[in-house]
């Protein structure tokens, strides 16, 4: 809070008025629609809506379809989530290490930020194209009878490494910026009472990234919830059998093509609560990174 | 005709806190007047009152006769110079100088030739062009009292303008900005802690503790003849030497000790005893009719080059104000290097000697 | 050897591998890009660039249906810049004015409206996509650039990060204004805004790139082949390889994949220190 502020009746509304209105209008009315529709049930012809409770809730949350996504949406935020911090942190720590080259490896590891999702799983799809694919040839070379098809395991396989690839540019620009933030006499303290590196960065530097490391875990489940919708939806698209569905991707599937509104909404309203859970877990951060 | 008055100002912040508790002065034209006070005790608070950043939550502030408590600070035609200059750092020091000339509608010829004047009167003729962040901080400090001169303000504002500073810089600034404010015989307040910095730039001093003024009066006024004992401690350095004692007849008690040639004092309650270290000397014939109750084995000596300053404890005595023993010091000749352990008899004129009232701190004596 | 060396070998190891798990991909994309179908279909994916450069990316970018049914690339290469660059620079002016308000301003609905705007990070698009459709269709903005980029620059980021800075400035500097007689306006123009180029700048960077990447709003906003963007492009290119076709032209769908990663690629390569600045200090 600043000491001295403006005091004025009318220019401060006018200065919030542009953002307030396009949330208004683009965020909370749609949000509320979402809210609204849920509850309702609209027959196939879109002619007469019902309102019927909790009734979409049931049918959707709890039908195997729903939960098959859920149960992925899980699994595939926990690994994108580990892998790609557990890459990046072992990139960043080495690229802090090194003076020759520093630069280079730097500008290399980060520029994949830039890359959209959807191009990142174009492109693994075509690596993992049948015909022309040597990803594809190479897996099955090596005895694995790979095919993302057919198989789930598979499936989950490739759409994992597109998400991490393309994931760990971002977990390599924070965790470098909060290792280059650990003062330099910290780090000569701790070569002074402790030989092994390994060591040391374990005890030391580890501890001393912590609070990026919460803060990248709550960014990165968010990617992998939402944000891989890019993914999936160029390379798998669900298949084979909804095995590899993410909920968001499963949401807009019942949506736009299963035309299923309130199906689809009662998903969207699951979806808002698993964000206000991550949300909420992310502020109880900042207020740990206060005492830290 | 008082350049600036204030009328019972007060400040409650809207959570209860009070910084000033009314405070009442009236400042001549051309005065330089310093606030001082430890931190927290509302010198900063009742300046930026008068600037016009603080709004005021009781009593009135006069600027040449008129109530200014509802006039915003661009209206009030004061300047300030800010602890940490606020220099705006994208602007280059001209750029700095006419922002406010610029916001009140002065021709650019005009603008340029006051700048230019009060640049050269500062020196910094040469850095017009240059961003702040080019400057040394003595530079930068220049540039932020420009901005104010350039305005030709009723009133300058300082806030603890050379706390940024090095040592050497501080004193070389303080003899500038009084030049400064003599040659433009401008109404001045300056704030700060350092109560050197205040003794030697004020006209009149106003010492300020807990929200209301202690005293105030001419430098050497403060100096000798102090109010109270939160003036009597905090002007003056080395620190005034204290001595909690009780009455006792015609003398003072402290422990074993026992003061002769004090009357007229209250018998029953505690007192406090308060000498200046160049009040007390090692040999007799320097302190006029001469008392030589107090004895201290010497502990440290400091050598300041013109004279030393020696700290001791008081032997006999009772315990200090903070329950320690009590410590004394003395301000001696070069060549007085007395040596450590040693017990050295002090002597004083009872003239000299301050008593104050323990519990309210005001002075008896 | 010893041990020190050791270690500095295995560290470059490690740094190398991982530069060619980064970048590989994407050379292959590009080396694959210059060569024939008929190459790409007998030899599969190409390590080195071939001879079909020019053609390819002359058909891609130039011709009609040479990707896409009618749509040229340069067409989708001007819808992509739009998108990226309105977006930036909405969101840029929107949440610096709101942030100013909210830092600088004392006013009743201050909280309130704090509060609305940080109810943004609870409402992804994802999660109101249908709905959302929706509002634009009935504003009847679909397939405008108005409804593609005003949805999107109303959440909170933005205006966090201008919050953030502001907040960092030294208070002194609006009392120094005032006493200089600055209005809010003049206080903003003159002093805030100059004073947050290198903010701006870093953000302008970042918004580009989220802008330009932006998939799922485009994809249902759009309708018209004429207002696809370069990423919702590789998604058509998807479709037809995914159908087949007498010969696939994989080098045309890696082209494309090149043309929607270049921009982007070298915004951030090229403003690398800013990016970096603005990225870390936008999710403090």
């Amino acid at each position: 809070m600043k000491r001295v502020q403006f005091e004025h009746s009318s220019i401060p509304y006018l200065f919030v008025a542009p953002q307030i209105i396009i949330i208004v209008v683009f965020f909370l009315w749609p949000a509320a629609q979402a809210i609204h529709q849920s509850f309702l049930l609209e027959d196939a012809f879109g002619l007469s809506t019902q309102f019927v409770w909790f009734r979409n809730y049931k049918d959707t949350i709890l039908s195997t379809a729903w939960l098959q996504a859920a149960g992925f949406t899980l699994i595939f935020s926990a690994l994108v989530t580990f892998l790609s911090l557990g890459l990046a942190l072992l990139l960043a720590v080495k690229a802090n290490e090194v003076i020759r080259g520093a630069r280079t490896y730097k500008t290399t590891l980060m520029w994949a930020y830039a890359i959209a999702p959807p191009v990142a799983g174009l492109m693994g799809n075509l690596m993992f194209n049948p015909i022309i694919g040597d990803l594809y040839k190479f897996l099955n070379a090596i005895g694995w009878d790979f095919d993302h098809k057919l198989d789930a395991f598979d499936a989950s396989f490739v759409v994992v490494l597109i998400a991490v690839w393309k994931q760990v540019s971002v977990n390599f620009i924070f965790f470098l910026s909060g290792l280059q933030g650990i003062p330099h006499s910290v780090q000569e303290a701790a070569t002074m009472d402790c030989r092994s590196p390994t060591r040391r960065f374990w005890t030391i530097t580890f501890p001393l990234l912590a609070p990026t490391t919460f803060f990248l875990m709550v960014i990165n489940i968010t990617y992998a919830f939402f944000e891989t919708f890019g993914i999936i939806d160029t390379t798998t698209r669900g298949a084979p059998g909804g095995a590899t569905n993410t909920l968001v991707f499963k949401v807009f599937q019942d949506g736009f093509r299963g035309a299923d509104l309130g199906g689809s909404s009662a998903q969207s309203v699951v979806l808002m609560l698993i964000v206000l859970a991550l949300t909420v877990l992310q502020f109880r951060f900042i207020e740990r990174k206060v005492h830290y | 005709m008082a350049s600036l008055e204030l009328k019972n100002v007060q400040k409650t912040y809207p959570n209860g806190a009070i910084a000033v508790r009314g405070v009442d002065m009236e400042i001549d034209h051309g005065e330089f007047i310093v606030f001082v006070g430890p931190s927290g005790c509302g010198k900063s608070t009742l300046l930026r009152m008068v600037a016009g950043l603080e709004k005021i939550t009781e009593g009135e502030i006069l600027i040449q006769d008129k109530v200014v408590n509802d006039v915003t600070p661009a209206d009030r035609d004061v300047a300030m110079v800010f602890q940490n200059y606020a220099l705006y750092p994208h602007m280059t020091v001209r750029g700095n100088m006419s922002y406010g000339l610029k916001n009140r509608g002065f021709a650019k010829d005009e603008i340029n030739k006051k700048v230019e004047d009060a640049a050269a009167m500062l020196r910094i003729g040469d850095f017009l062009d240059r961003q702040p962040n080019q400057l040394s901080g003595g530079q930068r400090q220049r540039v932020a009292m420009g901005r104010a001169i350039v305005r030709e303000p009723k009133v300058f504002l300082f806030d603890e303008p050379l706390s940024n500073l090095d040592a050497k810089l501080r004193v070389q600034m303080r003899i500038e900005i009084k030049r400064l404010q003599r040659r433009m015989d401008v109404t001045s307040i300056y704030v700060t802690h350092d109560q050197t910095e205040a003794m030697t730039l004020a006209d009149r001093l106003a010492v300020i503790n807990d929200g209301r003024v202690e005293q105030m009066g001419a430098p050497m006024e403060l100096y000798s003849n102090p109010a109270t004992l939160f003036v009597a401690s905090f002007i003056g350095s080395p620190q005034i030497n204290l001595l909690p004692v009780k009455l006792s007849g015609q003398s003072l008690v402290s422990g074993d000790l026992s003061i002769d040639g004090f009357q007229d004092l209250p018998a029953d309650k505690e007192l406090v005893l308060g000498l200046r270290p160049d009040h007390l000397s090692l040999s007799a014939d320097q302190a006029g009719s001469s008392n030589s109750a107090l004895k201290i084995r010497v502990d440290i000596v400091e050598q300041h080059g013109a004279d030393n300053v020696i700290y001791g404890e008081l032997i006999g005595a009772g315990s200090s104000m903070d329950g320690e023993p009590v410590e004394f010091c003395v301000k001696t000749g070069q060549a007085n290097i007395p040596d450590i352990e040693s017990i050295l008899d002090l002597h004083f004129d009872v003239a000299d000697a301050m008593v104050f009232l323990k519990e309210t701190g005001s002075r008896l004596k | 050897m010893n041990n020190v060396n050791w270690r500095l070998l295995t560290t470059h190891l490690v740094l190398i591998l991982g530069m060619l798990f980064m970048s590989l991909p994407v050379w292959v994309a590009f080396a694959t890009s210059t060569h024939s179908a008929e190459t790409i279909l007998r030899e599969g994916l190409q390590l080195w660039p071939g001879a079909h450069f020019v053609e390819t990316y002359r058909q891609v970018l130039f011709v009609e249906g040479g990707v896409m049914k009618s749509v040229l690339g340069t067409t989708m290469l001007k819808n992509s810049l739009i998108l990226g660059i309105g977006f930036a620079i909405g969101k840029v002016i929107i949440s610096m004015l709101a942030a100013y308000a909210i830092v600088y301003f004392r006013f009743r609905l201050a909280s309130f409206l704090f509060w609305v705007i940080f109810m943004t990070l609870l409402l992804p698009l994802e999660v109101r996509i249908i709905p959302s459709y929706e509002v634009v269709s009935s504003l009847g903005l679909l397939d405008t650039h108005v409804g593609l980029i005003v949805p999107l620059i109303a959440s909170a980021t933005g205006t966090f990060f201008f919050r953030q800075f502001f907040r960092s400035v030294p208070d002194e500097l609006l009392e120094a204004a005032k006493l200089d007689g600055a209005t809010a306006w003049q206080f903003f123009k003159d002093i805030l805004v100059p004073l947050s180029r290198t903010m701006i700048a870093a953000i302008l960077i970042i918004m580009f790139v989220v802008g330009w990447n932006q998939y799922l709003w485009p994809l249902i906003m759009t309708t018209k082949e004429e207002n696809y963007t370069l990423v919702i492009g590789i998604k058509q290119i998807y479709q037809i390889l995914a159908e087949g076709g007498e010969l696939p032209q994989y080098q045309k769908a890696f082209a494309l994949t090149i043309l929607a990663t270049l921009p982007p690629v070298l915004v951030v390569l090229v403003f690398q220190n800013w990016f970096v600045k603005g990225l870390v200090e936008s999710e403090k």
